[in-house]
Order: structure tokens, then C-alpha cells, then sequence
């Protein structure tokens, strides 16, 4: 069960006045809210421990390295990796995938094939993209249905032996959709191919466990489950990262440099050169700590319900069109309402102190593919309320009279 | 005729009536629902500006030595800020319009009521009407 009430103590940003109004915090698939307890890491961090790590001699250095690496285990048990070395700390998802993206193309040759899904974000489409022009790979996609979901009998039929990688979000960041990601690993594995699961839309939702789902790649972003931002993880299975060339260059990464060769340190640091954002690595940690505390079976179920509320009241709104009616969704309402343009619906709600997105959400295809130039999309966290969904409701009926 | 500076001031002295953001937002739907409509054949990639969520497009006529701007945009709220930049700019002399300051933008606070990109719109908009002005001044040299 989860005391919302309690929660919302938690989160100091959900208290403050928006256009004169009691925020009503709905773009959480945007960047999710910080818990004082994470705050209170980065306050302490730099108060107490602020040094740089893996190389000091002097006390504050340690102790700032064992935070850092503690946080690295924990994100290993959070996501029941093997080893600790097989998470690599990064800026964030879209570097994660960069970083993948970098390193095969070393790998892969002219006329291989990639697979990727009509549901992506960009950030999980153009770097596959520029994979493909630099090797002269071909990018395949997996077309979607009507209701949002991935066609998984045209996913078995773009498959062959010339399919090297398998690119999916674990969840659609437009639509909610969560993909089925299991059956999409096993059969790709079944043709040798490799896959990465994006999932940052999905980690404030559900707990992965990428050795259950075999997964090769998984990466995430800490700002979306209640971390800081411009910090993240990619995964991936030990002997695959290290047949990957290193990412960038720089201290950290090396275990000797001469002027004639430079031998590259073991995993992790292989992958992590310079000086990492080492306050949002250690409170990518805590926030772990504070949602596995709510526990994420709990999360699920409230959010359900948040969901069912919010979609069973939207609905009854005339013109109501929702995007993305998947059976197994999280949180996110897509929706427009008749022609009203979704920036005008957005900046009315704006006005009521009701943050909302608006537009493609970076993923154009998905907007192409309704004939639409974008959606408002109200997504939930477990810190909602049934009272903030009356209030989005509220909100949208008297915007709509105002738009007509 | 009235000059651009006296339309501003006029349009500045509307938005002070107003009690609340709410009201501004009502009355540049309003403005947006009366905007004439434009020809659907300026529709056109050449006659969209950039920088906008919502699409916006442009178009300039010169009569009689004075400009005439035509727009449209695909939603109200972006319709209305179109509106009111009209009011201003159209039928004027492209030199007045070159000389012309914009601060009545920053006096109705439009600026920060608008999301950033829709603020990039805004100076985008005048960026056009402006360049227009340019053109024809130098057509008319």
C-alpha cells in the first residue's frame, strides 16, 4: 500500500505555487521529482566527501570512491547484473546508446542489419542511423498497430542470420506501451543478433532483472526514477563489453600510456574516462534506496490506478482521442481533444498550474504515423493523487470551452 | 492612419485591463478566432517560420506602398499572438516598420507567459515581418 500523503512529504518541489496555483506535477516521463532523502545525498556529498576518486591517496578521495562504487552495487543488485563491472556510469541513456553505437561500429560491415522499433524515442533512432551510414548497415524497423503496440509477426519476419542487432524500448515514452521485450530477446538471440533495451521509461515502473531476461544491453537514466540529472547506466554482459573498443579517451580509462601504445584499464573504467559526475552516480544510489523502499510492487498497483481513474475520466470528455490503448501500458496518457491543437491545450493547463507535455515527445514517427502533430501527454508517479486528476480533468473541460 | 507606436500603445493599454493571465490568454483566442484566414496556397514549406511547436505561416503583399501581412497558424493561442503582431505591422510603410521598436512585447510580459518555445516563435514572427520590410524597401529603392 502506499500513503501517498506521506510520499508527498518526501518531495519539497510539490509544494510550491505555479501561476498562483498548487503545482500539479503530470511530466514525470519527462524527468521525475527529487526526494529530499536523494537531495540530501548531494548536499552531503559535497559538503563532506567532495574529492576526486580512483586515484587519491588522501582520505576524502577513498572515502569518496567507496560512495561511488557502493552506488555502483547497488545499481548492480537493483538490477541483478552479474558484476558490478558490468554497470557503466554515464551521462545519461542517450549517451549510453551512444556509446554502444560507437563501439560497433567497429564491428559491423556493409549489408549486416539492425532492427529497431516504430515506437523509439530519437535519441534511440539516430544514432543507429549514423551507425548505418558510417558502416553501410541497414536499419530495419518494426511497424506498430493502430493501438500502439509493437507488429510482432512482422518483427519474426524482418529476423535472419543477417540481423546483428535488436534495438527496443522496454516501454514507449509517447504512448506507454511496455513491449514485450522477452519474447523480442529470445527470438533475436535465436538468430545470433544482439539486443539493447532502452529502458528509461520503464525503470520508474518496473524492476528488469537483465540476467532473467538475458537481456544484452539495458540502459537508463537516473533523473527519471527520482536521481539527479545527467547521470545514467548502460549494462551489458561482461564479454560483450569488453569486445567493445573504448568510448572516449582520457584519464581514467587507461592501465598504462606511452607515447608508443596506451593499454586500456579493465571494466568498468575502460568505458569511463575523465572525472565522473561522481555526486550523481552516489545519489543515482540513494534514489534506488528510495524506491526500492516504497517497493516497486506497490508503485505498479497505485499507478494502475491512477491510470484507470484518469483514463475512465478523460474519456468521457467529448472529442476525446487517446494514443497508445495497449493493454499493458504504464502510466502516460497520450491524448488530443477534436482538432485543438495540443501546445494550446498545454499552455491553458500551463495557466492552472498543471505541467503536462506537449508536441512529438521526440519520437515524429510515432506523431507521422497518427497524422497528428502531437499529443498532450499527462504521464503519473506514484507521488499523484486521484485529487490532481480531477484537477487535470477540471482543467482540460475548461480549456476545451476556452479553445472551441 | 495610425502609427505602429500608437497601435502598441493602444495594445499595451488593453493587456493592463486584464486582471489575470487567464483573461490574456481568453482575449488572444478571441484575437486568434477573428484572424482572417489566409489563402490555403501560402500554406507552403517557403512561407512557414521556424522556431515555433505549432506551425506559423507568413505572407506579405505590398499596396499602395504599404505592406500587408496575411497569416495563419494551426493553433488559436499562436493565432492570437499573429494577431495582435498585424495589428501592428500590417499596412505600414516597410521603413516605419525597419524603424520600429518591439518593447510593447516585453511591456504586455507576453514574452515570459509564453513557454520558450513558443517566446522563440515570437522572435521568429517578428524576424520575418521585419525581413519582409527589407525586402520590399530595397524593391521599392
Amino acid at each position: 500500500m502506499i500513503d501517498v500523503k506521506k510520499i508527498r512529504e518526501d518531495f519539497p518541489i510539490l509544494f510550491r505555487k505555479v501561476n498562483g496555483q498548487d503545482l500539479v506535477y503530470f511530466d514525470n516521463a519527462a524527468t521525475s521529482q527529487t526526494p529530499q532523502q536523494v537531495i540530501d545525498v548531494i548536499v552531503d556529498y559535497y559538503s563532506r566527501l567532495n574529492s576526486n576518486i580512483h586515484r587519491g591517496v588522501h582520505k576524502l578521495s577513498h572515502e569518496a570512491t567507496d560512495a561511488y562504487e557502493q552506488a555502483r552495487i547497488k545499481i548492480q543488485k537493483h538490477f541483478n547484473a552479474a558484476q558490478a563491472y558490468e554497470i557503466i556510469l554515464t551521462a545519461g541513456t542517450t549517451e549510453s546508446i551512444n556509446l554502444i553505437a560507437s563501439g560497433y561500429s567497429t564491428l559491423l560491415k556493409a549489408g549486416d542489419e539492425l532492427i529497431i522499433s516504430a515506437l523509439e524515442h530519437h535519441s534511440n533512432i539516430v544514432p543507429w542511423q549514423m551507425l548505418c551510414e558510417k558502416t553501410g548497415a541497414v536499419l530495419k524497423v518494426i511497424p506498430m498497430t493502430l493501438e500502439g503496440t509493437l507488429d510482432m509477426g512482422a518483427f519474426e519476419t524482418l529476423l535472419s542470420s543477417k540481423t546483428k542487432l535488436v534495438f527496443v524500448n522496454h516501454v514507449s515514452n509517447a504512448l506507454g506501451t511496455i513491449n514485450p521485450i522477452e519474447t523480442i530477446i529470445s527470438k533475436a538471440h535465436a538468430v545470433g543478433a544482439k539486443v539493447l533495451i532502452d529502458g528509461a521509461q520503464a525503470c520508474p515502473h518496473i524492476r528488469p532483472d537483465v540476467q532473467a531476461l538475458d537481456v544484452d544491453f539495458y540502459v537508463t537514466s537516473a533523473h527519471k526514477l527520482c536521481g539527479p540529472t545527467g547521470v545514467g547506466m548502460l549494462y551489458g554482459k561482461s564479454e560483450l563489453l569488453k569486445a567493445l573498443p573504448p568510448y572516449q579517451g582520457g584519464g581514467e580509462m587507461i592501465a598504462t600510456v606511452t607515447f608508443e601504445k596506451t593499454t586500456y584499464a579493465d571494466l568498468p573504467h575502460k568505458f569511463e574516462a575523465g572525472t565522473p559526475n561522481i555526486a550523481g552516480g552516489i545519489a543515482f544510489g540513494a534514489a534506488l534506496d528510495y524506491m526500492n523502499s516504497i517497493g516497486f510492487d506497490n508503485i505498479a498497483n497505485y499507478e494502475a490506478e491512477l491510470l484507470e481513474y484518469a483514463t475512465l475520466a478523460l474519456k468521457k470528455i467529448d472529442g476525446m482521442k487517446i494514443y497508445g490503448e495497449s493493454l499493458d501500458k504504464t502510466a502516460v496518457l497520450s491524448f488530443n481533444v477534436a482538432a485543438i491543437h495540443p501546445y494550446d491545450l498545454g499552455s491553458i493547463l500551463d495557466q492552472m498550474g498543471i505541467a503536462v507535455r506537449t508536441g512529438h515527445h521526440c519520437a515524429q514517427p510515432i506523431m507521422d504515423f497518427f497524422k497528428i502533430p502531437g499529443t498532450v501527454r499527462a504521464s503519473f508517479s506514484f507521488y499523484n493523487t486521484f485529487e490532481e486528476i480531477d484537477r487535470l480533468v477540471q482543467g482540460v473541460r475548461k480549456a476545451v470551452v476556452m479553445l472551441q | 492612419m495610425s502609427t505602429i507606436e500608437s497601435i502598441q500603445n493602444e495594445i499595451v493599454e488593453e493587456f493592463s485591463l486584464f486582471e489575470d493571465w487567464m483573461q490574456r490568454y481568453e482575449y488572444m483566442i478571441e484575437l486568434g478566432k477573428s484572424l482572417p484566414l489566409i489563402d490555403e496556397k501560402y500554406k507552403t514549406e517557403d512561407h512557414i517560420i521556424k522556431g515555433c511547436q505549432s506551425k506559423v505561416w507568413v505572407h506579405a503583399d505590398l499596396e499602395e506602398d504599404l505592406l500587408k501581412f496575411r497569416a495563419d497558424s494551426d493553433a488559436i493561442i499562436t493565432k492570437g499572438i499573429i494577431a495582435i503582431l498585424i495589428r501592428v505591422f500590417s499596412n505600414q510603410h516597410p521603413k516605419d516598420i525597419l524603424e520600429a521598436n518591439t518593447d510593447f512585447i516585453d511591456k504586455i510580459g507576453l514574452k515570459e507567459h509564453l513557454s520558450p518555445t513558443r517566446a522563440n516563435g515570437l522572435v521568429s514572427m517578428i524576424k520575418q515581418i521585419k525581413m519582409y520590410a527589407v525586402a520590399f524597401q530595397t524593391q521599392m529603392n
